[in-house]
Formats: structure tokens, C-alpha cells, sequence
């Protein structure tokens, strides 16, 4: 955790490829600091679902990749960037029950086709850039 | 109901302690698929299902369940409930079916709100 010159806190995640069993470590990390922060319940519990829901994507789908989180008195911000395959069609992604997980991760209860459409609901602003074998980038904004 | 007084009941094993026991359950909820249970899930529900693995875990938390309900039998492994005692989440055990579990946490939240009422 460090704070720039702005006095904003920044948190940073690597976050492992094909390791369920580590996924939503770094949510947990950033839900328990916002906690000490005193950011209200609500939000804490928005930034958690949001992020834990990208979190498990890039597990699933990406290889891993890198969290940003930033928070400021006004807003927490979360990028969450791959290097995995790109999303063909964001539209059909964002579709609740649309999936394209593999049948071993439904089997640990994941792949209802509901990560996208969830980041999208518990976060206020969320833009999605991508690019077919180079990656993807979520940005997601969560008002305090 | 606090997580502590359904944990008194008696009717439910008790697996793994929370950190907030005396947190008042808010709702009952049941669902099985993480992603869904992840965006619905109420705060503070007692949350019945049979998917008893380490991102239960984690949905648990990051929802903010005050309780996990395992039903059917189904049980987390040692790694998993190693880990639930060490974040302090609450996870109870039964034999009896999802619907079941469920129901009798519901009467158990009506009669002690019925009886907070009549004071």
C-alpha cells in the first residue's frame, strides 16, 4: 500500500493463473483495508463483489494478470488488466447465463454466465477495452 | 437471531467459528452456483448450500454472509476449513436437506422476532 502525491492509497495485485484455490485473495485484502478506512459497508461490499467477479475471470480465462485499485475520499477505482485471449463480443459477454467457461470450473460452482453482468451491477461506472490475442482491461468505478 | 443463537440451537453442527457471532441474520438464502450466490446474496444472510469448497469461502466473505450453512452433509475439506477459522467466517453443518435447513433457520428468525415484538 503506498500514498502518491495526490493522497491517494494505491494497491496493487498479481494475480495467479488456474489457482482457484488463491482467487479472491486480493479482494479480501482490498475489502478488509477499505474496512480500516472506515468506507462505508455498502461500498465495501460493491468493490468486493465487483472485483472478486474480475478477479475469478482472470483466473478462468486469462491467465492472470494484474489489479490496480485505487482509493480517494470520492471514489474507489479498480483496473483490472490481462494479457489472455480478448473478449469477441463484449454485447454477448456482458448477457447474463452467457458463458464460455470450461465444464472443471463449473463444477466449483462457477461459469453461470453472471461475472460480467455482476461487475457491471455493483459498480458505478464500468468500461471495458479489449483486443482479440492481446488482452483486456476493466475499469470500474465504486462511489463512496 | 443472532449467528451465536441459531449456533445454540443445537440443530446444526458447528465447524468453524466467526468472527462475529453476535451478528443479526438478516435473511435466508440458497443457492448453490457461486456466481449467482456472489450477486445476490444478501448482507448478513445465513447462506445454505451444498458447494463446500474454498471459493465458497470467499463468496461468503466478500458478500458478507453472517453464517454458511452446509447442507446435504456436504463438508469442506481440512485446507478449507483451516482457512474459514482463519478469517473468522461461520460455518455450520447439517445432514438435512437445503430446503430444510433453510426453513427452519426462517421459523427460528420469525419467533425470535415475534418474541422481540411482544416486549
Amino acid at each position: 500500500m503506498r500514498r502518491d502525491m495526490d493522497d491517494q492509497i494505491v494497491l496493487e495485485y498479481e494475480i495467479s493463473p488456474d489457482d482457484f484455490t488463491r482467487a479472491g485473495e486480493a479482494s479480501s485484502d482490498v475489502k478488509s483495508k477499505l474496512k480500516q478506512l472506515g468506507v462505508s459497508p455498502e461500498a465495501v461490499r460493491k468493490v468486493a463483489i465487483a472485483m472478486y467477479e474480475g478477479e475469478i475471470n482472470m483466473v478462468i480465462h486469462a491467465k492472470g494478470g494484474k489489479i490496480t485499485v485505487t482509493i480517494t475520499p470520492e471514489a474507489i477505482t479498480m483496473i483490472l488488466a490481462d494479457q489472455g485471449p480478448g473478449i469477441p463480443d463484449i454485447d454477448l459477454a456482458m448477457q447474463a447465463g452467457y458463458s464460455t467457461a470450461p465444464d472443471a470450473v463449473r463444477a466449483l460452482g462457477f461459469g453461470a454466465g453472471m461475472g460480467l453482468p455482476n461487475m457491471k451491477k455493483y459498480s458505478d461506472d464500468m468500461k471495458i477495452e479489449t483486443e482479440l490475442g492481446v488482452g483486456t482491461t476493466i475499469t470500474m468505478v465504486v462511489n463512496v | 437471531m443472532t449467528v451465536q443463537e441459531l449456533a445454540d440451537k443445537g440443530i446444526f453442527s458447528l465447524a468453524s467459528e466467526g468472527g462475529e457471532m453476535d451478528r443479526q441474520i438478516q435473511a435466508v438464502f440458497c443457492c448453490d452456483l457461486l456466481s449467482i450466490a456472489m450477486g445476490r446474496a444478501p448482507a448478513g444472510c445465513a447462506w445454505v448450500t451444498v458447494m463446500a469448497n474454498m471459493n465458497t469461502l470467499a463468496v461468503a466473505s466478500l458478500a458478507d454472509a453472517a453464517c454458511v450453512v452446509m447442507a446435504e452433509g456436504a463438508k469442506l475439506d481440512e485446507a478449507a476449513l483451516n482457512k474459514a477459522k482463519l478469517q473468522g467466517i461461520c460455518v455450520m453443518e447439517t445432514e438435512e436437506p437445503v430446503f430444510e435447513a433453510a426453513l427452519k433457520i426462517h421459523d427460528y428468525m420469525k419467533n425470535s422476532s415475534a418474541v422481540r415484538q411482544d416486549i
